[in-house]
């Protein structure tokens, strides 16, 4: 299985972890993720106003780097910059053509964009992932956190339920994990809030975490660096335990019972393969 | 030579602005076997049609040519006036100038010579037309109603107070349909059962009604006046004769099945009548749940049963008969709103549809008429109402207003004030669409003195916490989101049509719009017809609708048919296809594209060669031919033709277009 690989500028800091375990699943998967050449900025959320073509050219120059092959993500952010990117140039004939003469690429737009995640469910599948779970998460209570990236809006992203999606828990499943299901599971996180209202993103993840603890969680994972910094740092003090965040990837590689290590949102390391 | 006259109408000026009338009147005059043209302001009007009567005797005609409107609007008015001065009907041809030529073009320059040719093309057919004769058609004096809900039921009593003789089928056990599940009707909070029954039981014991209830109608053959239906009558395994509607059957039976009436709330058992009023009350065993049928022993319902009614041995009947009319009243279905994850409907007991809520208010329902929550018993105090789900939703329901939803929603909030006093309804709507008599009144006084509240806006998440359901929505008058702990939600689901209305539409030969409603012959002018003669459809297999409606629109359709039956004969199709066997190779092409059954193969002997020759030809039956011409399209041989529209008349036509003096 060979894919072309988008990281994304937080993957090579602050979400080094998610990229570092990733990459150690996948090779122990036999899943190959080819690094793009001199890949730029996803184009964080700019590219998704429609009337500004400008901010589309540096998603479209990634989607033309893999030339058709399919491409691979893993932080949710990117992988839905991409894949919306994707769809308003299939849908947006005018769009396609100014974006494209202005960066006087050969732009195919046809390979498949994927989230990580999508790759081990649907190309190598959950029954395969099985057969390499070494150290099963056993006993471990985990609750999956989906954030809105991955989700919505359904009909581009096309990744799961949005109301009841079940990969991240499938995932959990086959990690050997307890999945505990949360009801704020799909809500907002709020997303860059945190930077200019404070209070506003402090509410919204006191929800989700009050909410994944009193359904039983210990833990929490994500795929996404901006949910997981505000898990973590917009969290009020309530004396409670905290909730541990982990990514995905994390908790895979651990099962897998690969070497790796946790970096926390605010750099401090953490060896997470210690069981 | 056939002596054709001509005649050519103004319109006022809608002809006669866009066509020079005295240069086709001069064309006219030079085309074959034309003896006499003349032309008229209005010749649809009473001295448009003496004219041509009188003209007829004075010149001898035996073809008449009008150059006027479409054959839509008057070839009926031409006919009959032809008709009067003793011409056959079918001789007389219509040239459409107007539709066909003024009111699309607008130079007179170029308009005037295309009449000419539609004149020339009309007089070149009309010397070919044949006098035709419509053969006539018995009517069977007797009804069919399909559906005994109170659609059904209200135009058989209609069909039967008129004196003809009516058949309900009904698929279920019981008559009553889902008005039969219903608590109470709005606007006036009539019990629905208190006024339903009765006319369940009129119509059970009317001597003109014959009831078919657990029956389905398999096949349905024919035409208007004369339909061949074949019915199957289900086995009850139950002697309707012998029993006495006694109740220890089902009392004593051991075996427990969800509810169909019940909406799955509730268990029934494997011999059962589904409701305490059913009509008749005669039980059937449940083939599927029922023990003995399923694991061969059992039969305690027989054993038990004081006069012996039951009979296991009883098998399905197929009842043949024929009818002038049938009324296709079926009804309809709830969606299911299973899809809409956010709802968490089929997740949680206490998210129930309209109709699961409904059958919580009534005394024999799954709770015993007490308005509780279904996941601890306990009465609900806070309850949060869902308007439009699966209704005025183009991406994930349906695009239309399912009519009843804002109503029956203000009723049952009404009815839970009353059974818990202290509980508070909130109704999140997109727009309260009240018209009715009596409708908005009501709406008001759920809203004024039941202390409803009516938020405008939509629900984005449920999901249970701790011991109730936390609902977020929002509302759109104020901006802000809206959290309610509420103990129960109810989701006023769309009315969809049954899910096997394409079926019975291909089975009755009606069609249906594209949510599979059945379509009225005219949106406005003919809302109970429908596109097949003798065929009529009421209530809610039609479009959602309330109960009012519903029987008012059950009613126009009795009347139709008690006006259909009360004819003894009926006027057929003149122009139907012959076929001339002769010439016919037997390839069956015809028979497989006919949408009527029209035509079946027949075996010929033919002398051949001094000896005798047997071979396969078709034959066309003019009562079942409708004259759609579908046969003539694909006869390899060109052999079938249309009466009235024979391949030489429009061949006659073309060449009188194209090959111009």
């Amino acid at each position: 299985m060979r894919y072309r690989y988008f990281p994304g500028c937080t993957l090579k800091g602050q979400a080094k972890s998610m990229e570092d375990t990733a990459m150690a699943a996948a090779a122990a998967l036999g899943i190959e993720l080819i690094e793009l050449d001199e890949w730029q900025c996803c184009g964080a959320v700019y590219p998704l106003y429609e009337d500004e073509l400008i901010s589309l050219l540096s998603p479209v120059r990634t989607l033309a780097a893999a030339a058709g092959e399919p491409l691979v993500s893993l932080c949710s952010a990117c992988h839905h910059v991409l894949k919306r990117a994707q769809e308003l140039m299939q849908r947006n004939q005018d769009a396609r053509h100014k974006v494209t003469d202005f960066l006087e690429v050969e732009y195919s737009g046809e390979g498949r964009v994927l989230h990580f995640l999508e790759v081990l469910r649907d190309d190598l599948g959950f029954d395969k992932l099985t057969e390499m779970i070494k150290k099963p998460l056993e006993g471990r209570k985990v609750a999956a956190y989906y954030g809105c990236l991955l989700l919505r809006p359904s009909k581009v992203m096309q990744f799961d339920d949005p109301e009841n999606p079940t990969i991240m828990e499938d995932l959990l499943k086959t990690l050997g994990a307890e999945v505990v299901k949360s009801p704020y599971r799909t809500e907002c996180c709020g997303a860059y809030l945190s930077v200019t209202e404070e209070g506003v993103a402090s509410d919204t993840v006191a929800r989700i975490i009050d909410s994944a603890r009193q359904a039983g969680a210990e833990a929490l994972i994500t795929a996404c660096p901006l949910c997981r910094y505000n898990l973590e740092n917009c969290s009020r003090e309530d004396g409670k335990e905290p909730i541990k965040v982990y990514y995905f990837s994390e908790l895979l590689a651990e099962a897998m019972g690969l070497p790796g290590e946790s970096t926390g949102a605010d750099g401090s390391k953490e060896e997470v393969a210690q069981r | 030579m056939p002596r054709i006259g001509i005649f050519i109408c103004h319109c006022g000026s809608n002809i006669a602005g866009t066509v020079d009338i005295e240069k086709s009147i001069e064309a006219a005059r030079g085309f074959p076997g034309v003896v006499h043209v003349d032309e008229y302001r209005y010749l649809c009007s009473e001295l448009g049609q003496d004219l041509i009567k009188k003209a007829i005797e004075e010149h001898n005609l035996d073809r008449v040519v009008v150059g006027t409107c479409s054959p839509r609007m008057h070839e009926v008015t031409f006919r009959k006036a032809v008709t009067e001065a003793g011409l056959n009907p079918y001789l007389l041809e219509v040239a459409n100038i107007r539709e066909h030529c003024s009111w699309v073009h607008k130079d007179i320059e170029k308009a005037t010579p295309k009449a000419i040719a539609l004149l020339r093309a009309a007089a070149a057919k009309a010397a070919l037309n044949d006098p035709l004769v419509a053969p006539s058609v018995e009517v069977e004096k007797r009804a069919l109603v399909i559906g005994g809900g109170i659609a059904g039921i209200q135009a058989a009593l209609d069909i039967a107070e008129a004196g003809y003789i009516v058949d309900v089928v009904e698929r279920e056990p019981s008559i009553g349909g889902r008005m039969a599940q219903l608590e109470k009707t709005f606007p006036t909070l009539d019990c629905s059962a208190c006024i339903l029954t009765p006319k369940m039981v009129e119509v059970a014991q009317h001597p003109n009604v014959s009831l078919l209830t657990y029956s389905e109608v398999e096949e349905v053959k024919g035409f208007v006046g004369q339909f061949d239906v074949k019915i199957k009558q289900k086995a009850r395994y139950v002697d309707p004769v012998k029993c006495t509607g006694c109740g220890i059957c089902y009392e004593k039976c051991p075996a427990k099945t969800p509810s169909e009436f019940e909406m799955g709330l509730a268990k029934r058992k494997a011999i059962y009548v589904p409701f305490p009023q059913a009509v008749p009350n005669i039980p059937v065993i449940d083939r599927d749940a029922c023990l003995y049928f399923r694991k061969g022993r059992c039969q305690i319902c027989a054993q038990e049963c004081p006069p012996q009614a039951i009979d296991y041995e009883q098998q399905d009947q197929i009842i043949e008969r024929r009818y002038g009319a049938i009324i296709v009243a079926t009804g309809f279905d709830q969606m299911n709103p299973s899809h809409y994850g956010e709802y968490g409907y089929g997740q949680h007991p206490d998210i129930l549809t309209g109709l699961e809520f409904e059958r919580l208010f009534n005394a024999s329902g799954p709770t015993g008429g007490k308005v509780v929550r279904l996941s601890d018993g306990k009465p609900p105090k806070k309850v949060v109402f869902i308007q439009c789900v699966g209704s005025r939703d183009k991406a994930r329901g349906m695009n239309y207003c399912s009519k009843i939803c804002c109503m029956y929603t203000a009723k049952q909030a009404i009815l839970l004030k009353e059974k818990v006093p202290d509980a508070k309804s909130y109704v999140f709507y997109i727009d309260v669409r009240t018209a009715g008599k009596g409708y908005e009144e009501f709406q008001r006084r759920a809203a004024e003195e039941y202390d409803v509240a009516y938020l405008r806006g939509q629900v984005g998440k449920i999901f249970p916490e701790s011991d109730h359901l936390m609902v977020h929505g929002v509302d759109s008058l104020s901006g802000k989101t809206i959290e309610i702990k509420a103990d129960m939600v109810v989701l006023a689901v769309a009315s969809v049509a049954r899910a096997d209305a394409p079926e019975v539409g291909r089975l009755v030969g009606i069609n249906s719009d594209s949510y599979n409603f059945f379509n009225e012959a005219h949106p406005k002018l003919k809302p109970v017809e429908t596109h097949t003669a003798g065929i009529f459809i009421a209530g809610a297999c039609q479009a959602p609708k309330d109960i009012p409606e519903t029987v008012a629109q059950a009613s126009a359709a009795a009347v139709k048919v008690v006006g259909l039956l009360s004819k003894d004969m009926l006027q057929g199709e003149a122009c139907t296809a012959e076929v001339n066997q002769a010439e016919c190779s037997g390839c069956l092409y015809c028979e497989a594209v006919c949408p009527y059954s029209a035509i079946s193969p027949v075996e010929i002997e033919e002398r051949y060669h001094g000896g005798t020759l047997k071979r396969t030809v078709v034959e066309v039956n003019p009562t079942l031919c409708h004259g759609c011409g579908s046969c003539t399209v694909v006869c390899r041989s060109g052999t079938i033709n249309l009466k009235g529209f024979s391949n030489e008349q429009i061949l006659a036509e073309v060449d009188a277009i194209c090959l111009q003096r």
